[in-house]
């Protein structure tokens, strides 16, 4: 079959050819970059925090009212005592493993973050960094994996009040910031110093992976963070505990009443005062999930709708054309001949449509790339946006050309 | 005319039920979208101080010099020394300084367990200055501001949760173990974005409980939310801290006229060359005074999502309308021998032509109210995407009715001008002829 009497017949019915490519373009361009944007989505909110059974985790917050002030050291030392009988308080409830002071969790959008470099009094830190500051329990409770070095020990820990701006003694870093600073391998041991200081603080262990506290939207600081064996006391504390397999909620329940038995001139919020870590993560993720869902559901209505109209317009042009389908017929063209000539017909108008929507799919995704910090599509992106308009294009065809090719060929004689 | 061309349309809907539908759900969807989306940009777009959004301005001086600032700009919020300047300077009509607290309050006697409330330490002139309503009383003085006076005002909420409401000036509350005698009540007052304290904060939180004197909160060593510090501190305590280069202050002037903003800006490029000379900046003055517009503009407030939904959903809002023309071409000239009929018994083309806008406009009305239904269900849906606080914000309210409704029937009848032109033009000769 040759094409050249489609493209004749096609120039009868420009305003409905034009409106079919463009729907298709508009469709291919907006369909596939949406999958792209879920991908990236989907691939951001499935990423390992580094912390092993993070669903067992939850983080207490709470505040003392009428504390000491943090500024005097006889104020430092009553926080201290305040805050080791809570923790002496929560670790022997029933349900719970281990509990540690923290500063911060991985996605809770609150957090600390700092500069570390190779020597000491320098201009410009070599890196940022998370900086989580935490007690010897601190990271068997995370279930953070250690691969080098050793743990803190209860002997390592310090205790200083939140604005004591001195270094830590030591520290523990994870593999993307030994691989950065120490790229011949062997981090253990070394020194390096915080915030251009120039007391150097040691590397005692390497830990595999730990997600940052705050938003970095994905530069390097996601995974550059750093773990010191200091407990700080201020007015407020949070708490990471580890509860017993399946007794996460047994165990939150006990803390209320646990905490407020030690000492009940304290608020501990309704809402946010406990929670678990999977909460924690929802609402870390609640917008990439959410958008994720909308583009899915935008892309479905999408391509139905438009399967919708090539359907009603390449109906119309059936019904427009029965006579010269009968005349077809009686000279001697066979079903199956009518029915490709429809699908060819849509695979034209299609190919037209998909090949000005993949100037306008790179064209909007070079606008999201500038006005939202969007990453680059790769093209296979594309090609299936391609595949999926054409291949749409024929299953939205198939019932109208079936009908056409159903025209008898007596139609042909008849006065329509 | 019109009744009747409408009955007409109503008619023709009837005789077509599956590409009628087809219309309808396409128009309904795509306006239902735009609205569903179009109304949390809306909250979180709008100016939140219409009237005073071009008198008020942020002042912002970079205490952090070029190497440890972001991109040039300066930080967000004054430290304690440049804040403290600009007070005692007064170059403004009104000034206030402000950072967030976070304290506690015993709701009902000693008995009972604390309470977390939020507040800010402001000036007096905080209240006029953002035209804050009262319920009682009033804010306090310049006198009580320099005495260090310890007074609060409650929100009404705090109010109503301390005293049931009733008219509590005069009487005491106690914030972190400190007393605060009530100055004022006001009256329900959130700002959507709270534009006034971006500084650690979404724009978006819970509502504001109480307000103290910024002098007394001093005074009483209460922490700010946040700060933000560069480079090696080296602090212990409070004092050493004030002094600092940690950002936490977040000031605010209100400017009358062109000349006096300019004449600010010279005034703050004025101190900070006098920083530079006097040792304290090894930089060139780096001064910023942005109104509130161009404050939320630079705090980049309306979330992406917000803009890249409700972009989308434009989009596909423009899709369903092309494929509205497609269908109603169809559809229209599908009738070609009834329209050269009517046109052989003497309608004019502009007869036909209105006959044919006013069936779209009746499928256009038909999309609007199906679309109206899904938008009042997507709204419920919101919270999908945005955060608890933002979500909250959108709702359905008339003008959003009303908005969805135009919208699909001025997009339906656009979308129509050309297969209606189409039908127009059809040739009543060649119809009768053919038939």
């Amino acid at each position: 079959m040759t094409v050249h009497p489609i493209i004749a017949a096609l120039r009868r019915h420009k305003a409905g050819v034009v409106l079919i490519a463009l729907q298709i373009a508009l469709t291919l361009a907006i369909v596939c970059n949406a999958i792209f944007i879920i991908g990236q989505r989907i691939e951001r909110v499935n990423q390992p925090t580094g912390m092993h059974e993070e669903n067992d985790l939850f983080l207490i917050t709470q505040q003392w009212v009428g504390a000491p002030s943090a500024d005097d050291p006889a104020g430092v030392e009553k926080l201290d005592s305040m805050q080791q009988a809570d923790l002496a308080a929560l670790r022997n409830l029933p349900d719970v493993v281990s509990a540690a002071p923290i500063r911060s969790l991985p996605l809770l959008h609150s957090g600390s973050v700092g500069g570390i470099g190779l020597k000491p009094l320098q201009q410009k830190d070599t890196i940022d960094s998370n900086f989580y500051y935490g007690d010897e329990q601190a990271l068997p409770t995370l279930g953070l994996q250690l691969i080098a070095g050793r743990a803190f020990t209860s002997a390592d820990i310090q205790h200083k009040p939140m604005r004591d701006q001195s270094e830590p003694v030591l520290a523990i870093i994870t593999q993307p910031i030994a691989d950065k600073l120490f790229p011949q391998g062997n981090a253990v041991g070394k020194v390096i110093y915080l915030d251009s200081s120039s007391t150097p603080t040691t590397i005692v262990g390497v830990v595999a992976r730990l997600q940052s506290a705050v938003d970095t939207a994905g530069s390097s600081l996601t995974w550059y963070s750093a773990l010191f064996p200091v407990r700080q006391d201020a007015n407020f504390s949070r708490t990471v505990v580890r509860a017993k397999p399946g007794r996460l909620e047994a165990a939150m329940l006990a803390v209320r009443p646990a905490l407020y038995t030690v000492n009940p001139m304290r608020v501990i919020d309704e809402e946010h005062g406990v929670r678990s870590f999977a909460d924690i993560r929802a609402d870390a993720y609640r917008a990439d999930l959410g958008m994720a869902i909308l583009m899915s559901v935008v892309c479905l209505i999408l391509l139905s709708i438009t399967a919708a109209g090539i359907v009603g317009l390449t109906s119309f042009w059936v019904g427009q054309r029965q006579r010269q389908i009968g005349v077809r017929r009686t000279l001697g063209a066979r079903k199956i001949d009518i029915l490709h000539y429809f699908q060819l017909e849509n695979l034209l108008i299609a190919g037209i449509g998909a090949a000005i929507g993949i100037l306008l799919a790179l064209g909007l995704n070079l606008w999201l790339i500038i006005h939202f910090e969007m990453d680059r599509m790769p093209v296979i992106y594309v090609l299936i946006g391609v595949l999926a308009v054409l291949v749409l294009g024929q299953a939205a065809v198939f019932v109208p050309a079936r009908r056409a090719s159903n025209v008898p060929p007596v139609v042909a004689t008849r006065a329509v | 005319m019109f009744a009747y061309y409408f009955d007409l349309g109503l008619r023709s809907l009837k005789r077509n039920p599956a590409l009628t539908a087809l219309m309808v759900m396409a128009i309904g969807v795509g306006v239902a979208a735009s609205m569903i989306t179009y109304s949390v940009f809306r909250a979180v777009s709008g100016n939140p101080i219409p009237d005073k959004s071009a008198q008020l301005f942020i002042p912002q001086i970079d205490g952090w010099g070029p190497q440890q600032n972001r991109d040039g700009e300066p930080a967000d919020a004054l430290n304690y020394i440049d804040a403290m300047a600009l007070m005692r300077a007064r170059r403004a009509t009104r000034q206030t300084f402000l950072y967030g607290l976070s304290m506690s309050v015993l709701p009902g006697g000693n008995q009972s367990l604390p309470v977390a409330v939020n507040g800010y330490a402001v000036y007096g002139d905080f209240f006029p200055m953002f035209e804050v309503p009262f319920l009682y009383g009033s804010s306090w003085s310049a006198a009580e501001d320099d005495g260090h006076a310890a007074v609060v005002v409650l929100s009404e909420e705090l109010n109503q949760k301390l005293f049931g409401g009733t008219n509590s000036v005069g009487r005491e509350i106690t914030l972190d173990g400190h007393d605060y005698r009530v100055a004022g009540v006001a009256r329900h007052w959130d700002p959507k974005p709270r534009f006034f304290a971006l500084f650690n904060g979404s724009g978006f939180q819970d509502p504001t409980d109480f307000y103290l004197p910024f002098t007394r909160a001093l005074d009483v060593q209460v922490n700010p939310n946040g700060n933000s510090c560069r480079g090696h501190l080296s602090f212990s305590g409070w004092n050493d801290w004030l002094q600092s280069n940690c950002v936490w202050v977040t000031p605010w002037v209100e400017l009358d006229s062109a000349s006096d903003v300019a004449g600010y800006r010279h005034f703050l490029e004025g101190y900070a060359a006098d920083q530079q000379r006097a040792g304290r900046f090894a930089w060139a003055p780096n001064v910023r005074l942005r109104n509130v517009t161009q404050w939320l503009d630079y705090q980049k407030i309306v979330p992406t999502e917000s803009r890249i939904s409700l972009i989308v959903s434009l989009g596909f809002f423009a899709i369903c309308l092309i494929n509205t023309i497609g269908l109603l071409l169809a559809k229209f000239l599908r009738r070609a021998g009834e329209i050269g009929v009517r046109r052989a018994l003497g309608a004019s083309r502009r007869e036909i032509y209105e006959q044919y806008l006013i069936e779209a406009a009746t499928v256009g009305l038909a999309g609007g109210v199906f679309g109206l239904l899904l938008t009042a269900v997507g709204i419920s849906g919101v919270s999908l995407l945005f955060s608890p606080e933002i979500a909250r914000l959108a709702h359905l309210d008339l003008s959003l009715v009303g908005l969805t409704l135009t919208v699909a029937v001025l997009a339906t009848v656009a979308a129509a001008f050309y297969p209606a032109w189409r039908a127009a033009q059809v040739q009543p000769a060649w119809q009768l002829k053919a038939n």
